[in-house]
């Protein structure tokens, strides 16, 4: 299925991260999945948070760079194959896939995937479930 | 609107003759007051009865910046300490503070130049000016509140800073002049937007912007962004605050109030003077000033000189708007840079913000530059290849225009400092 995300540009220094989870904190912002993608003067947290709206008005009321992006939340078994066999699925209908995250416990993975066109690879992906 | 006719609009005989009287006057003074420069001619082999027409200026000594800072606070006062009726002083930011001062006479010259530019600009005393110059020891704020007040217009002083309230007085009040630094009417027109107010729908009509240099890009951006009509008010605190010059309906050029302010372009290396139309440094001498005057004051700033009439009328001496600075200009690895071709080369850039900072390092031997560069919020976006490819598209351009390799940084929004004051744009950690 298609979530929001919300990312936030960041200068890659010491502290920067912790004031983003200190502000969410203080909001009682949960964070459910994160992942940081880093190049050597800054970086972009990508986030999935329990309440994106407020979320992203506190940390823009703070003078961040604040981005809400569509991406496609996939559940797969936790088994060798199972994200080769979407992938291919993506590959085929030319939808490209810009960056991915995630994590496996208990028998399934759960994938946050940004792709090219969220909505058309959440209904193939769904199809084929 | 031409305030006084006869002195904006004389013939260049009159005015040489004028400039003449009056600079052999100053020269007499300043001689048998102002031990300084009695010292400084005598070393020249001078006397005040050398100089007989405003050519000879070129036979007096030059006055500098390090030359207040000798003699400050008040070594350079030409009349007692009883006459002076206000100093001003600089923020003293590299060094001891600048001190100038001001007999009732010369307050009254201040506000008529700016009386003068405000009419210049279409300033008219049924408009409410909102001055947003800081006041205090800088001259912006009361230069702008006397000129203004003369002039008849209804003045709001509410001084640089709080934005907030800027933007609650333009809409309740219904300003239409506003008078502040252009960085600072950047920052008005991002924060008006911000605040989901329409710039066009307020009965705000025209800026008087100064005190630091902006591009020919910035002007058009901050009159797109307030939707006025924006003015170019030149001065300095050592030759009377603002209202020396200001850029006319026509936008070629600041006509000087040059029956006070005689200006010469030099070569700042020689300091040979350079014929009209070339360009170098700007130097004034003060022809009128009672408390302090200043022979061939070198301003640092780099402009060039037109004696044509305008086609407004005036027949005063036209300045171009700045280029830039003699102490701005960076030399990196041999080339000079001034941070102004950065910000033209920003403004052409959506992507980029016009905000930035540059900072200049060295590294073993080479000269490093580093930029630092907002992105703009409609770019923003979340994949570094897309992020890398704006990088690299902003840095291109500007080492296109800059002629050096620089090291781009984008950096998060409003860690570069806005500037309710003067912008400061370099950082320069070379030991020299």
């Amino acid at each position: 299925m298609v979530i929001k995300q919300l990312s936030v540009f960041l200068q890659n220094e010491t502290g920067r991260l912790l004031k983003i989870t200190d502000i969410l904190k203080k909001e009682n912002i949960n964070i459910s999945a994160l992942s940081i993608a880093e190049t050597e003067e800054y970086g972009i947290i990508r986030m999935i948070v329990s309440d994106i709206d407020k979320a992203e008005k506190v940390l823009r009321e703070n003078d961040y760079k604040v981005k809400v992006s569509d991406v496609i939340c996939l559940i797969t078994p936790d088994i060798p194959g199972a994200l080769n066999e979407k992938l291919e699925l993506l590959a085929a209908e030319n939808i490209n896939v810009s960056y991915m995250y995630g994590y496996s416990s208990e028998g399934k993975a759960r994938l946050i995937i940004k792709a090219s066109d969220p909505e058309r690879a959440a209904e193939i992906l769904n199809n084929n479930n | 609107m031409i305030w006084n006719e006869p002195k904006e609009t004389m013939s260049r005989d009159q005015m040489y003759e004028l400039q003449s009287a009056r600079l052999r006057k100053i020269v007499d003074r300043v001689y048998h007051n102002v031990p300084f420069y009695r010292k400084k001619m005598q070393e020249l082999d001078l006397e005040p009865g050398d100089i007989k027409t405003i050519d000879d200026i070129t036979k007096l000594p030059f006055t500098t910046k390090d030359d207040l800072r000798d003699n400050y606070p008040f070594g350079l006062f030409a009349v007692p300490k009883s006459e002076v009726v206000r100093v001003h002083a600089s923020s003293g930011t590299t060094g001891k503070p600048t001190v100038v001062a001001y007999s009732r006479k010369d307050i009254d010259i201040f506000s008529e130049v700016v009386t003068r530019a405000l009419a210049c600009a279409g300033i008219t005393k049924n408009d409410v000016v909102q001055v947003a110059f800081g006041y205090g020891l800088f001259t912006g704020g009361l230069g702008l509140h006397y000129g203004a007040e003369k002039l008849g217009a209804a003045v709001v002083p509410i001084s640089g800073g709080n934005t907030v309230k800027q933007i609650q007085l333009l809409q309740d009040f219904g300003s239409t002049v506003l008078a502040c630094t252009p960085s600072y009417a950047a920052h008005l027109a991002e924060s008006l937007e911000e605040a989901g107010v329409d710039a066009k729908e307020l009965p705000l009509r025209v800026g008087i912007f100064g005190a630091e240099p902006w591009t020919p890009e910035m002007k058009k951006k901050i009159e797109e962004g307030l939707g006025i009509t924006a003015y170019d008010i030149y001065g300095l605190s050592e030759i009377i605050g603002p209202g020396v010059s200001i850029s006319c309906e026509h936008q070629i050029g600041l006509h000087i109030a040059e029956d006070h302010f005689y200006p010469e372009i030099i070569n700042p290396d020689t300091l040979e003077r350079l014929p009209e139309g070339e360009t170098g440094e700007l130097v004034f001498t003060t022809i009128t000033k009672e408390a302090m005057p200043l022979l061939r004051y070198r301003t640092r700033d780099i402009s060039s000189l037109n004696y044509e009439k305008c086609i407004c009328g005036r027949t005063n001496v036209r300045m171009s708007k700045i280029y830039g600075r003699t102490d701005d200009m960076l030399i990196i690895r041999g080339v000079n840079v001034y941070p102004s071709q950065v910000e033209s080369v920003l403004l052409e850039i959506p992507e980029a913000k016009p905000h930035y900072q540059l900072i200049v390092d060295r590294e073993g031997s080479l000269d490093t530059l580093e930029v630092q560069v907002e992105i703009d919020d409609k770019y923003f976006t979340d994949e570094i290849a897309q992020l890398s490819k704006i990088n690299r598209k902003i840095k291109q351009k500007i080492e296109n225009n800059l002629g050096i390799s620089v090291i781009l940084k984008l950096v998060e929004p409003k860690t570069l400092k806005r500037s309710e004051g003067k912008a400061k744009r370099v950082i320069d950690n070379r030991k020299l």
